[in-house]
């Protein structure tokens, strides 16, 4: 049901510490993507369609509306140089979307699935794409000139059950993917018909399609997120049992995990080649610094700056009644202090790559984006190390 | 009206259990799992050594293990350890518990919680509340989404 009178203009709130924060929309955002100037952004507002909002000083205004999918939008990846936007949707479909004059036009991609499409990524080169399934299987698709059309093949082996997420290594070759049968992996995606051989990287040498060079021993959980370091040596992955892990392709793919006692995270990515900020169900990002010598993974701070509460008493009245009714007579805040006040779903590097991230922005089920900077992350926290 | 003269016993059938694809758990061979050792366990209770007690029971889980009798058996032993603490020194014994150790005790603690008895509840709540503080939500989560357990 559509209620007219509700206001759905973007609301920008300056926030203490420099960090802005967006209120898009009353429904989560299923999934985003920024263009390569980060003036525009391509978000899901938990429907059939694809909303693309443009930049303009302090507010965002919609530009246009891309409505294909008949089914919800749960990927949105834009290709920075190309200028291309690919989405996938519980339809089973994926769309590549070309700007034509002002408008954004779309080609269906055949994916040969038969579940919903879940996460979808374009290739470095922006030669290939992935879309993981719910189909057991990642749809890798290139563009075939003779036909004009795209095409796709298929990485099932040994995956057996949906990919929640997938991230390409920098060499356009490798990819990794979560699932939901508790295993991270890395695959090869090499496409004779588009790409050189590829070198020995330190996963292996050898890289034919479909190749399993890597795979995760079990944790519990689902694999929400997985990402590859900036260099491709690393690869991260957080787990419902919240768990976060991350595998040393330079120390034969030895795993180094962090069980967190917090809810579980949904998102992951490096920021620099030994930092990872991940975030979740906690609806605040977190910090984890990996250290490679030692093999572990330390939690490196809530990277969130919360509010100054107003301290008030406790009545002795208060305080009996918590005992009744809660069991505790400390005075529980009911409201979330953190920024976001859902969870945060998805999270993207704006500036700096994942070498040397200096912004990134989070999106997530209270329909707001909120866009962190590093330097003022530091300022304002401090013992904040960021290695 | 017409009477169903046919069996219908085919309606009964689980048909997950004929999926091809149904997903099914690695084999993690818990058949030599025995659970914690009651002889020690007990002798340490009646020493009045309970953090040892504790540390003891806590050991050799029958996590993998298909017996349902040693599972059975693990958690009798366990509440029995939980119930022999007193209410303070509940705190202290946690907080020697490494992370594993607290996991461990969260997911007794829940099983627990599935048979009650007499006064069970109470003294689980208790270890609940002070196992939650120091393994926060994350502890459950993991008792959640764990495929084999206590």
């Amino acid at each position: 049901m559509k209620f007219a009178w509700l206001d759905f203009s973007s609301k920008t709130s300056e926030v203490p510490g420099g960090m802005a924060y967006h209120s898009f929309l009353l429904e989560p955002i299923t999934c985003h993507a920024w263009n390569k100037d980060r003036s525009q952004i391509a978000l899901c507002p938990n429907n059939h369609d694809v909303h693309i909002y443009k930049k303009d000083g302090a507010k965002w205004t919609k530009v246009q509306e891309l409505k294909e999918h008949n089914g919800q939008v749960t990927g949105i990846d834009w290709a920075p140089d190309s200028n291309r936007i690919v989405t996938c949707g519980t339809d089973r479909n994926a769309y590549v979307w070309t700007l034509k004059g002002a408008q954004w036009k779309p080609t269906l991609v055949i994916l040969r699935i038969n579940r919903a499409a879940r996460c979808v990524k374009w290739s470095p080169k922006e030669n290939k794409f992935a879309v993981g399934s719910g189909s057991r299987l990642i749809s890798i698709c290139y563009f075939e000139q003779e036909n004009d059309w795209w095409v796709c093949k298929h990485i099932k082996k040994p995956i057996r059950s949906t990919v929640l997420s997938l991230d390409w290594h920098p060499n356009n070759v490798l990819l990794a993917a979560g699932s939901c049968d508790f295993k991270c992996r890395i695959f090869s995606a090499y496409i004779k018909e588009v790409e050189e051989k590829p070198g020995p990287t330190s996963w292996g040498s050898k890289m034919p399609f479909g190749e399993m060079l890597f795979e995760s021993s079990s944790t519990t959980g689902w694999v929400h997120s997985v990402s590859f370091s900036g260099s491709g040596n690393r690869v991260a992955w957080t787990a419902h049992d919240s768990m976060i892990a991350v595998a040393d392709g330079e120390k034969t793919a030895t795993i180094s995990s962090f069980v967190s006692d917090s809810l579980p995270l949904l998102c992951v990515t490096f920021i620099t080649e030994n930092s990872l900020v991940a975030a979740g169900h906690d609806c605040y990002p977190a910090l984890f610094v990996y250290d490679a010598g030692k093999g572990s993974i330390a939690f490196g701070g809530k990277l969130d700056v919360p509010k100054q509460s107003a301290q008030r008493g406790v009545s002795a009245r208060e305080r009996f009644q918590n005992m009744d009714k809660k069991a505790t007579s400390e005075r529980e805040e009911a409201t979330l202090d953190t920024l976001h006040k859902n969870s945060i779903s998805q999270v993207s590097i704006l500036e700096g790559g994942k070498s040397k991230c200096t912004k990134f922005c989070t999106t997530g089920m209270d329909g707001g984006m909120a866009i962190w900077e590093i330097k003022t992350l530091e300022s304002a926290l401090k013992n904040l190390k960021i290695a | 009206m017409s009477k169903n003269t046919v069996s219908d016993r085919f309606r009964k059938v689980d048909v997950d259990e004929y999926d091809e694809n149904k997903f099914v758990d690695e084999e993690d061979g818990g058949e030599n799992q025995s659970g914690p050792d009651e002889a020690e366990v007990d002798s340490l209770i009646r020493q009045g050594n309970l953090m040892g007690a504790l540390q003891a029971v806590l050991k050799n889980p029958p996590i993998n293990t298909k017996n349902q009798n040693v599972k059975d058996r693990a958690e009798v032993l366990v509440l029995k350890v939980l119930s022999s603490f007193k209410s303070s020194d509940i705190e202290k014994a946690v907080q020697a518990l490494d992370k594993n150790g607290v996991d461990l005790l969260m997911k007794y603690i829940y099983k627990g919680f599935e048979r009650p008895s007499e006064n069970s509840s109470a003294i689980l709540l208790q270890w609940h509340e002070k196992a939650l503080s120091a393994g926060g939500v994350g502890s459950i989560v993991r008792v959640l989404t764990a495929r084999r357990t206590v």
